[in-house]
């Protein structure tokens, strides 16, 4: 088992050095130099040259110590990312929008979760029928309305027309008031596509031998669905739970944006606004790192778990 | 030795005779599918819709390519009435020649007096053209790749192993924005990359990892199959039994995750747009989503609503249309 842990965390390095690789060159091969557009239009030739200075632009690219390359590796394996273009700290910035897009992505993600797998469960136990056909369409007719006519009409019936919700966040209000309305337009629109994908492997489970053998021996097909078919499927659907869990950190982009959340999301919008490569080479960073320490979690977890995997 | 061979053939045996008549005609796997796929009336439907829509890019750009002389539909930027006219209402307007007459818009007119109708239909070309392109870059990337990873193992497929989980390590919006932002208003040897180049530059070099992922999985299935076997055996070289044995026989899986990944960017188009990375000067569906977020609060509903039944109406014609062509083309990798 040591050993098993043992390589598979070897196997994330080439990983790690591949992210780092690949955002050196995104950014600073074929971004380079962008100091002229940090100092501004008017700005004369010795700020920007400052400017240079201080972002180290005016290093070289490879082959020194002090290279560029070099330091791209340091920043990152240290988690100096240093200052954004506003002047602000970039691991400051980062740690403060965490809370707010947590708030709103977790109880979103438990919602779709319950409701989807429980309209999966519901739509296999009619399968075949009309009414499971219905809710296919529904769903694919869901996955087809863009995710910002979901957020733009919700936040304009609900909150503006009607009232029942404040139309922005408003962090002197209650967490519960001032999030529901985001939360229930995410629920809404990534049911379609969750509820596929449980329906799907709802029915997957559905065709085994031991799904057969429950129905033979008389049991009921609500027996069945919820003691048995529930149980085998859960596994699959554990494993997409644990490697989504990276993706709350992220937050929601869209969501924060038009609800004025103060979370990652719109860390993200504002860093596209200003161009800010900095911000987005450390938020690729840090959720790569995420992501890989996830999926290897995931990885041992199922080596623990499922003794037919084997660990040499 | 042909002798024997020939006895014992058996349309020529007597117990077989008349056997041929019988045996219906050999279908190839395409005419198989299509003749399951005209079964299902949905899909055809659907198909029927995706071919308007892409006839009408189609048309557009071929307006714009040739200079023909333009009707009507394709003048978006025509002004055509008084700002935010409502649809379906009558308005007295005065035209270029100073005639008044009673008009009436469809869909109604944008800030400036533009038809929403010109500016929806528009915006066809741009989604198509930039999932289109995007399509083919990650199609030009991920199959060749997918390919070589899965034919010839080894350092070659370890190398686009380690490709594909960096790109499939880093979470996809990111690394989407990351690409568009980096490559928007630069230029390349010689090439501007200006308003929708660098969208679909950006979508298609960071979408093909799906693609070579399926690809290089079918090839490592198929490599062993007899028809491989039987290929090499008769000293067939790598190229020709990848090009013109594997390719051909994984082309429908090709298809199948075109249609579906197709609705993927034009749904990433709308939200590129809307984060101001997308086209700026020319109709988009994402622009005119973009656009309505201030105008709702106006009661200014239509243009919203023009574009989102537009996209809804494409990407749900492709899913369904998808998914048929999976359940007719591939059987064996029904979903339900």
């Amino acid at each position: 088992m040591t050993v098993y842990i043992f390589r598979r965390l070897l196997y994330t390095v080439p990983i790690v050095v591949g992210v780092l690789l690949l955002t050196f060159f995104l950014f600073s091969v074929v971004g380079g130099d962008i100091s002229p557009q940090i100092a501004g239009k008017n700005a004369d030739a010795q700020t920007i040259a400052e400017i240079r200075h201080e972002y180290g632009f005016d290093k070289p690219l490879f082959l020194s110590w002090d290279s560029q390359f070099v330091n791209h590796f340091r920043k990152a394996l240290t988690f100096q990312f240093g200052r954004a273009l506003d002047r602000e700290k970039i691991s400051e910035k980062i740690l403060r929008g965490v809370g707010p897009s947590l708030s709103l992505t977790i109880p979103m993600f438990l919602g779709t979760l319950v409701l989807s797998l429980t309209l999966a469960l519901l739509a296999a136990f009619v399968r075949g029928s009309w009414l499971d056909m219905v809710v296919v369409i529904l769903c694919v007719a869901g996955m087809s309305i863009p995710y910002l006519s979901f957020i733009i009409y919700g936040q304009y019936f609900f909150a503006y027309k009607l009232g029942w919700f404040p139309i922005l966040y408003m962090p002197e209000e209650s967490l519960l008031t001032s999030l529901a309305l985001p939360v229930v337009i995410g629920i809404i629109a990534g049911l379609g596509g969750n509820l596929r994908f449980y329906r799907t492997v709802v029915l997957d489970e559905m065709r085994s031998d031991y799904v057969r053998t429950a129905f033979a021996k008389g049991l009921s097909t609500t027996k069945v669905l919820f003691k048995h078919v529930l149980k085998n499927a859960l596994i699959p659907i554990i494993t997409s739970v644990v490697l989504s869990i990276p993706y709350l950190f992220l937050g929601s982009l869209l969501l924060e944006r038009f609800f004025g959340i103060p979370g990652l999301g719109s860390l993200m919008i504002e860093a596209i606004a200003s161009r800010d490569f900095f911000i987005i080479n450390a938020m690729t960073f840090i959720f790569s790192l995420l992501i890989v320490v996830f999926t290897l979690l995931t990885d041992i977890c199922y080596a623990w778990a499922d003794p037919r995997i084997k660990l040499e | 030795m042909l002798g024997p061979t020939r006895e014992s053939n058996s349309n020529e045996h007597p117990a077989f005779a008349g056997l041929e008549e019988q045996i219906p005609p050999g279908r190839s796997l395409w005419a198989d599918g299509l003749r399951r796929l005209r079964r299902q009336r949905l899909a055809v439907v659907c198909f029927w819709i995706v071919v308007l829509y892409l006839g009408l890019a189609g048309f557009e750009f071929a307006v714009e390519l040739f200079d023909w002389e333009k009707p009507a539909f394709v003048r978006w930027n025509e002004i055509v009435g008084p700002s935010y006219q409502k649809p379906m209402e009558s308005y007295e307007w005065t035209d270029e020649q100073g005639r008044s007459c009673i008009r009436r818009a469809w869909m109604g007119t944008d800030f400036m007096g533009r038809s929403t109708l010109r500016r929806t239909l528009y915006g066809a070309k741009t989604s198509i053209t930039v999932a289109l392109c995007a399509s083919l870059i990650s199609l030009a990337i991920g199959v060749p790749l997918g390919a070589a990873a899965g034919y010839f193992r080894g350092w070659i497929d370890d190398l686009i192993i380690w490709l594909i989980s960096t790109l499939s390590t880093i979470p996809y919006l990111l690394l989407l924005m990351a690409f568009a932002v980096v490559l928007r208003d630069r230029t390349f040897w010689g090439i501007e990359l200006r308003g929708i180049t660098s969208v679909y530059l950006a979508m298609g070099l960071t979408s093909w990892v799906g693609i070579c992922r399926l690809i290089r999985g079918e090839f490592i299935k198929r490599k062993e199959s007899e028809y491989v076997l039987a290929a090499k055996a008769t000293g067939c070289s790598n190229a020709r039994i990848i090009f013109s044995h594997l390719l051909p026989n994984v082309f429908h899986i090709i298809i199948i995750d075109l249609s579906l990944r197709f609705v993927d960017f034009i749904h990433a188009e709308v939200i590129l747009s809307f984060l101001g990375l997308g086209e700026t000067d020319k109709p988009s569906w994402g622009a005119m989503i973009d656009a309505a977020r201030a105008e709702l609060a106006r009661d200014v509903w239509w243009e919203m609503t023009a574009a989102t039944v537009a996209i809804f109406l494409l990407s749900l014609s492709l899913n369904l249309l998808g998914d048929a062509l999976r359940d007719c083309l591939d059987p064996k990798l029904r979903m339900d």
